[in-house]
């Protein structure tokens, strides 16, 4: 009977037991009962683990390792992952620009050029803006614009606010690679604010 | 569905909780089923099977992958059953003789919980009454009885949970039906 219950009944114990229980009332209710027992203890309805037992289990556990959750972050924000590799990038390239060291300065028919320094003539005025790049600048004359001087620094023996009444524009000078970087991040959002807005 | 629970697993072994979660929700009823018919009360049901995925996620790196996660985590679930259930014990059994009677035991004592056979039976009172008889086996051969019929497992599998011979798993699922069938018969 048990092995017909387990399920490894032999072909032949399974004719045995057919034909024994045909004619054995006692054993034909034994057999009845057990398989009813069975039945029953399968129908108690399953139950189900309360709603909120994953979190719970979760809560509980041991402190996970930083690097994971540091991963899972990435991988769950594809798109910030994206431009903060992005920015390591545009940083790189921009700082890239920062460390060439030629000379070099804003076209200008008017400038004169003397040892990697800039000339603005006396009695001349430089209609606008000047850049200049690993060299100095000297202004006897006059800028109608902004002067940048970056790695170097206006010369004249003149203080930095007497040159400023010649120039009409923005005096700066660029001598770290932050304040490079700034700079640099500040033209590209204005050329990019002027194209948006349509100014040029 | 082995594939997930591998990938889940390797996951987890890294230190990812998230992916712990994933396997939980995967196994959540069953465990809890199985540590609620062993036990017979959810709060205590759902303290035991918390605790085995806990036991189950410190232990992670014990397990050996090649072999069935869910046999390795209802093995986990049945031992603590079974130790709650060792702890719990109360010091006089049901089943032992009432002292100074002649086979009478405290089973005898407790009025009958099964009603007469054409009364009819509401579907939540007998299914009080069916947990109580598991209830009342003792606990090698209720777990073997909850793994089989509850849990629907095939003996190998019941076999490598309890870390038993397979034979010993019938002879024990044998007893425990004999005994069901006492307590059932009359419903």
């Amino acid at each position: 009977m048990h092995e017909y219950l387990d399920g490894e009944i032999l072909p032949e114990h399974k004719n045995i037991l057919t034909v024994h229980l045909k004619s054995c009332a006692d054993c034909r209710q034994h057999f009845q009962e057990l398989e009813k027992s069975i039945a029953l203890v399968k129908s108690i309805s399953h139950v189900q683990a309360p709603a909120d037992f994953t979190q719970k289990v979760l809560m509980n556990l041991p402190k996970e390792k930083k690097k994971v959750s540091v991963k899972r972050w990435f991988s769950r924000h594809p798109v910030l992952t994206a431009a903060s590799i992005f920015s390591i990038f545009m940083a790189a390239s921009l700082l890239s620009h920062w460390s060439g060291d030629d000379f070099s300065v804003t076209k200008n028919p008017d400038l004169v050029i003397e040892n990697n320094t800039a000339i603005v003539p006396e009695g001349e005025t430089v209609t606008g803006d000047i850049v200049v790049k690993n060299g100095d600048i000297r202004i006897d004359g006059k800028v109608d614009g902004s002067v940048t001087v970056i790695n170097g620094e206006i010369v004249n023996g003149e203080s930095y606010m007497a040159s400023a009444g010649q120039v009409k524009g923005d005096i700066v000078e660029i001598n770290e690679a932050f304040e490079w970087l700034w700079y640099q991040m500040k033209h590209i959002f204005e050329s990019t604010m002027n194209m948006l807005t349509g100014k040029e | 569905m082995d594939e997930f629970v591998k990938s889940r697993i390797k996951q987890v072994r890294k230190g990812d909780q998230n992916a712990f979660g994933e396997i939980v929700e995967l196994y959540k009823d069953k465990v809890f089923q199985l540590c609620f018919r062993m036990l017979g009360n959810s709060h205590e049901a759902e303290d035991i099977s918390q605790e085995a995925f806990i036991r189950a996620y410190i232990n992670i790196e014990r397990y050996n992958i090649d072999r069935k996660f869910s046999t390795w985590l209802y093995r986990i679930a049945t031992n603590l059953c079974i130790d709650r259930i060792r702890k719990k014990k109360p010091d006089y059994y049901l089943d032992a003789e009432v002292a100074g009677t002649e086979g009478l035991t405290l089973y005898s004592q407790i009025p009958a919980s099964q009603l007469a056979p054409d009364e009819e039976v509401s579907k939540i009172e007998l299914q009080e009454i069916i947990q109580n008889e598991i209830l009342k086996l003792p606990e090698k051969y209720r777990a073997v009885i909850v793994l089989r019929y509850i849990e629907e497992l095939p003996l190998l599998e019941i076999s490598k949970i309890l870390d038993l011979p397979i034979g010993t798993v019938k002879t024990r699922i044998h007893r425990g039906r004999e005994a069901l069938r006492k307590q059932l018969r009359h419903i």
